[in-house]
C-alpha cells in the first residue's frame, strides 16, 4: 500500500497524457505532452508550431502554465494524495487502519481522476469549439454545421489533414499501476482480515 | 621529335577510332542497364532515402551540387563562388562579402575539386573544401548547414587547380597553382617565362575546432604547371604529391610545346619538414594582398578582411623538402592508394599508368640516387621509384580511385572507359565503357584510407545522345557502376549540373544526423534581426531606410510602409520567425536590382531596394510557404524626393 501512492510521484516528471498530430507534410508528427503542471511540446518547438497551424482555423493558442488554475492545483492535489496514501499504508503496516482505508484512498483517487478527466475534456471542448469568428479558414461539416476541432480524449480522429491521436502517457500508466497496487493491497487485506495477517508486507 | 610526331598521330587516330567505337558500345550497354537487376539496384522507393551522399563539383557553375547514390537524384545546389538568386547568396548584404577578392567583387568562379574533411585518414564529415580555379580561392562548406562558411583567396597563384585537397587529419588544405606566374606579380615580357615564372604551392592550416583557414606557408616551386594533388596517408602521411605538366616551361602553344618532354614530374613535398622549418622561423614574409571571408552562423553574416602578408618558402633552402619523380606523358591524376604506399601517375597522353612506390622513393632519397636536378630540386631516377606499370590497353588515363579491397579504378578520357586493375599485380581485371569521354571518377571515400567500395560514379565531358536533346548545349552525363563484384556493372545514367570535375562521397549516416533543420531564433545575433514581431519597425538614417521585418505564416510585419522617398536606399532586414523544419519565407520587391532572398527559419537576411519612381509598390513572399502564401504580400509607398511624409508602418489596421 505504501508503494502504490509513490508511483504517483512519476507525474511530477512524466506526462499524464499525450496528443500527437501527424499530417502528410508532418512525417515527423507534432506532439504535445500534458503534464500536471503544464503543456509541453514533444519536440522543442512543437507548441509554437501547433499554435501557428491552429491560427488558420481560429483556435486559441495553447494555454501557458499560468493561464490555467489546474496547472497550479494539480501538483498540490497529487502531492496530498501521495502523502495520504503513504500515511494510510504506513498506518496499515502498524495495524492502525485496515484494508477499508486502502479502498477508501483508491475510491478518492478514482473520483479525483474522473473529475480531472472531465475537466480536461471540458477544456478540450472549449479549445476545439470556441473559435475566432474571423478565422482564416471557416470550414463546415457535410451537414452545414461549422466544423470544430476538439481533440479526442482517448483514441484517434482525423481532423482536416491531421491524424490526431490522444492516449495516456507514461505518468498516467504509472498512476494506474500505483492505483492497481493499492487495490491489490486492499484485496489482500480483506482476504486475510480474518486471521489478521499483515500480508501487504509482501508488497513492499 | 620525329618519334613524338608519330605518337601524336597514333593518339589522334586512337581518338577517332574510339569515338566511332563508343557509339556501338553505347547501344549495347544501354540494353544491359535496362535489365531489371540494375533497375532494382538504383531504385530508391518513394519515401526511402539513398545510401550515400555525393558532392559533385559544378565546374563553371561555381557551385557544388549534392546528389544521392545510388539514385542519382540531386538534392541541393550549394552556392560557393557564384551569385545564386535561388537563395540570394552573393546578392544579400550578408553574403556579398563572401565574394570579395583583391580584384574586387567577383560573382563567379570555376569550382573543380571537393574534398571531405578527414581524421586519421578517414572521412569525418565536418566540412567539405572546394577550390575556385579562376580567381584563386579555397572555400569551406559546413556539412551541418550545407552552406559556404569561409572563402580564402590565394595570392601568388593563378589557375588554382591542384586544390582543394586535405591532409589526413585536415591539418592543411593545399592549393597549387596551375599557371606559373611572376612572383610577386610584375610587368615583364611573357617570353621571359622560363626560369623567371614560379609555381606557388600553398598550405592553408585548418583550425580543428571551427575549421577556420589561414595560409601557413607557400612553397615557391619552379615554374611548372601543377595539375592535381593527393596527400600521403598512413606511412606516407607528412608528404603531399603534385602532378606537373609543362615542365618545358613553354609560354605559348602549350598543346604542342608542353608535350615535348617524354616525362614530366610528380613533385613530392615533405610538408612536415617544411612545417618544422617555418616553425623554427624559416621562410620569408612577403607582402601580398588577398581576401579572407568568413560567414558567422549566429550573426548570419559574412565579413571580409584583406590580408597583406604571406610566408613564402624557397624549397631548396629546406633540406629533404622536395623531390621530383619522373612520370611519363604529362600526368594529370596523381592518386595515392588507401595504404599510402603507391602514388599513381596517370600520364594523360599515354596508354599506361605509372605507379610509384613510396618506400622505394624513401630508399632512393636515402641513397641519394639522383638523376640531376631542376632549379636545385633533386630529380629521382624513374626506375628507382617505379613500383609497376599498368598495361591498360586504353588511352588517356586521367584519374584513379580505390575500393579498399586491393583494386584501383582509372578513367580513360580518350578511350572513354573505366578500367579496373589490381594493386601490386598491376593486372587489368575489367573495363567498362563510359558515355562519353570520362574525366574524373569517384568512389565514396576513394581518396582516403577507408573507401566504401560499393558504387563508382564516372563524370563525363561529352553527352551527345544520352538524353533527350536540348539544343546545342546540354548538361554533362554521369554513370553509376556497381563495383561490389568482380566485374563492374553499369547501373544508371544521370545528367549533372555545370561541369563536374571531381566529386566526394560518403555514407549518408555520416552526415544525416548532423544536418540542421532550423536556425534557432534565440541564437540569432544578427544586428538587424528581431526576436519578436513586436520589435518590427522602420528607421531612417539620412537616405538609408532600415526595415526590421518579421515573417511568419502567412504575413510580413509590417506589411504597409509609408514615408520612403525616391533616392532612398531601403534595406529589408527580414527575420524568419518560424521554428519549423522546411518553412522558409522569401521576399522580392518590384524593380529591385538584386535577386530575391530566401530566409530559413530563425535566420535574418537583408536585401537592398533603391526605388527610382514615385508610386505604391508591392513586395511579396517568393517561397510557397503555406496555404495563405499568395496573401503574403505588402505595399511600400514611395513619395517624391522632397516629400515630408513621415515614416510609418503597420500591420492589420
Amino acid at each position: 500500500m505504501i508503494l502504490g501512492p509513490l508511483f504517483l510521484t512519476g507525474l511530477y516528471i512524466l506526462p499524464l497524457w499525450n496528443i500527437m498530430l501527424g499530417a502528410p507534410q508532418y512525417p515527423e508528427p507534432l506532439g504535445m505532452n500534458i503534464h500536471i503542471n503544464g503543456i509541453r511540446g514533444v519536440s522543442e518547438f512543437d507548441i509554437q508550431n501547433i499554435d501557428g497551424l491552429n491560427h488558420y482555423i481560429g483556435m486559441k493558442t495553447l494555454p501557458k502554465d499560468e493561464d490555467m488554475w489546474e496547472f497550479g492545483a494539480f501538483p498540490i492535489i497529487v502531492g496530498v494524495m501521495i502523502a495520504l496514501g503513504s500515511l494510510t499504508g504506513l498506518l496499515g503496516y502498524f495495524r492502525k487502519v485496515n484494508y477499508k482505508s486502502f479502498f477508501g484512498w483508491f475510491l478518492l483517487m478514482s473520483v479525483l481522476g474522473v473529475l480531472g478527466m472531465y475537466d480536461f475534456n471540458n477544456w478540450m471542448v472549449e479549445y476545439g469549439t470556441n473559435l475566432d469568428p474571423n478565422a482564416i479558414m471557416k470550414l463546415e461539416n457535410p451537414d452545414g454545421t461549422p466544423m470544430t476541432y476538439k481533440p479526442p480524449l482517448f483514441g484517434h480522429v482525423k481532423m482536416l489533414n491531421f491524424d490526431v491521436t490522444s492516449l495516456p502517457a507514461a505518468g498516467a500508466w504509472m498512476m494506474f499501476i500505483g492505483m492497481t497496487l493499492t487495490l491489490v493491497a486492499g484485496y489482500l487485506g480483506w482476504k486475510t482480515s480474518k486471521p489478521e495477517l499483515i500480508t501487504n508486507k509482501n508488497l513492499h | 621529335m620525329k618519334r613524338f610526331t608519330i605518337k601524336i598521330a597514333i593518339v589522334l587516330s586512337g581518338v577517332a577510332l574510339m569515338f566511332s567505337g563508343c557509339n556501338q558500345q553505347g547501344g549495347k550497354s544501354s540494353n544491359g542497364a535496362l535489365s531489371s537487376s540494375a533497375a532494382e539496384k538504383v531504385y530508391v522507393a518513394p519515401g526511402e532515402q539513398d545510401e550515400y551522399y555525393a558532392f559533385l563539383s559544378g565546374g563553371y557553375s561555381g557551385n557544388l551540387t549534392v546528389y544521392g547514390l545510388p539514385s542519382g537524384r540531386m538534392f541541393k545546389e550549394i552556392p560557393v563562388f557564384s551569385q545564386f538568386p535561388t537563395s540570394g547568396y552573393g546578392y544579400s548584404e550578408e553574403t556579398k562579402p563572401m565574394l570579395n577578392t583583391s580584384h574586387g567583387f567577383i560573382p563567379w568562379d570555376d569550382l573543380h575539386h571537393p574534398d571531405i574533411s578527414q581524421t586519421n585518414g578517414e572521412l569525418d564529415g565536418r566540412w567539405i573544401f572546394v577550390n575556385g580555379n579562376n580567381t584563386p580561392r579555397i572555400g569551406r562548406i559546413s556539412l551541418s548547414t550545407f552552406e559556404t562558411e569561409e572563402i580564402i583567396e590565394i595570392p601568388n597563384s593563378a589557375g588554382n587547380h591542384s586544390s582543394a585537397f586535405i591532409t589526413e587529419n585536415t591539418e592543411y588544405v593545399v592549393a597549387g597553382t596551375r599557371f606559373a606566374v611572376p612572383v610577386p606579380q610584375r610587368d615583364m615580357p611573357i617570353s621571359e617565362y622560363k626560369g623567371n615564372f614560379k609555381g606557388a604551392l600553398t598550405f592553408i592550416s585548418v583550425d580543428p575546432e571551427h575549421g577556420h583557414m589561414d595560409i601557413r606557408f607557400q612553397v615557391i616551386m619552379p615554374g611548372f604547371n601543377y595539375d592535381l594533388a593527393r596527400p600521403g596517408r598512413g606511412e606516407s602521411h607528412g608528404w603531399f604529391f603534385f602532378s606537373t605538366y609543362n615542365t618545358e616551361e613553354a609560354n605559348t602553344l602549350l598543346e604542342v610545346n608542353a608535350s615535348q618532354n617524354d616525362k614530366d614530374f610528380i613533385a613530392a613535398i615533405n610538408w612536415k619538414a617544411i612545417e618544422e622549418y617555418v616553425n623554427n622561423g624559416g621562410g620569408s614574409k612577403v607582402s601580398a594582398n588577398y581576401a579572407h571571408n568568413v560567414y558567422d552562423e549566429s550573426k548570419h553574416m559574412a565579413t571580409s578582411t584583406m590580408k597583406n602578408e604571406v610566408l613564402t618558402v624557397d624549397p631548396t633552402k629546406v633540406p629533404g623538402a622536395v623531390y621530383l619523380l619522373p612520370t611519363p606523358k604529362s600526368p594529370h591524376g596523381c592518386d595515392v592508394d588507401p595504404t599510402g604506399q603507391y602514388i599513381i601517375g596517370a600520364g594523360k597522353l599515354s596508354a599506361d599508368i605509372t605507379v610509384h612506390s613510396f618506400s622505394k622513393m624513401l630508399d632512393a632519397i636515402e641513397g641519394e640516387k639522383f638523376d640531376g636536378e631542376a632549379y636545385g630540386i633533386p630529380i629521382l631516377k624513374f626506375d628507382d621509384v617505379l613500383a609497376g606499370v599498368v598495361k591498360s590497353g586504353g588511352l588517356g588515363p586521367l584519374h584513379t580511385e580505390f575500393d579498399g579491397k586491393g583494386n584501383a579504378y582509372t578513367t580513360f578520357f580518350i578511350s572513354s572507359e573505366v578500367v579496373k586493375w589490381q594493386m601490386e599485380t598491376w593486372e587489368v581485371v575489367d573495363r567498362k565503357p563510359t558515355f562519353y569521354s570520362v574525366g574524373h571518377l569517384m568512389v565514396p571515400g576513394g581518396n582516403s584510407r577507408k573507401p566504401f567500395g560499393k558504387y563508382l560514379v564516372a563524370m563525363n565531358k561529352i553527352t551527345k545522345d544520352r538524353y533527350l536533346p536540348t539544343g546545342p548545349e546540354m548538361e554533362h552525363s554521369a554513370q553509376i557502376y556497381d563495383i561490389s563484384g568482380e566485374k563492374m556493372e553499369l547501373l544508371y545514367d544521370f545528367p549533372t549540373h555545370g561541369e563536374p570535375h571531381y566529386a566526394a562521397g560518403c555514407p549518408a549516416e555520416l552526415l544525416k544526423p548532423n544536418s540542421k533543420k532550423i536556425y534557432r531564433l534565440d541564437e540569432n545575433e544578427h544586428p538587424y534581426g528581431i526576436k519578436s514581431p513586436a520589435d518590427a519597425r522602420v528607421e531612417r538614417s539620412g537616405k538609408e531606410v532600415h526595415i526590421y521585418m518579421s515573417t511568419i505564416r502567412s504575413h510580413f510585419t509590417p506589411d504597409n510602409i509609408e514615408g520612403v522617398r525616391v533616392g532612398d536606399k531601403v534595406y529589408f532586414h527580414v527575420t524568419n520567425h518560424e521554428q519549423d523544419f522546411d518553412v522558409p519565407h522569401g521576399i522580392a520587391a518590384i524593380g529591385a536590382n538584386t535577386s530575391e532572398i530566401l530566409v530559413m527559419p530563425g535566420q535574418t537576411k537583408t536585401i537592398v531596394w533603391e526605388p527610382k519612381q514615385v508610386g505604391v509598390w508591392p513586395f511579396y513572399c517568393t517561397d510557397f510557404c503555406s496555404a495563405l502564401h499568395q496573401e503574403m504580400q505588402g505595399y511600400i509607398r514611395v513619395s517624391p524626393a522632397n516629400s515630408n511624409i513621415e515614416l510609418s508602418w503597420s500591420l492589420g489596421d
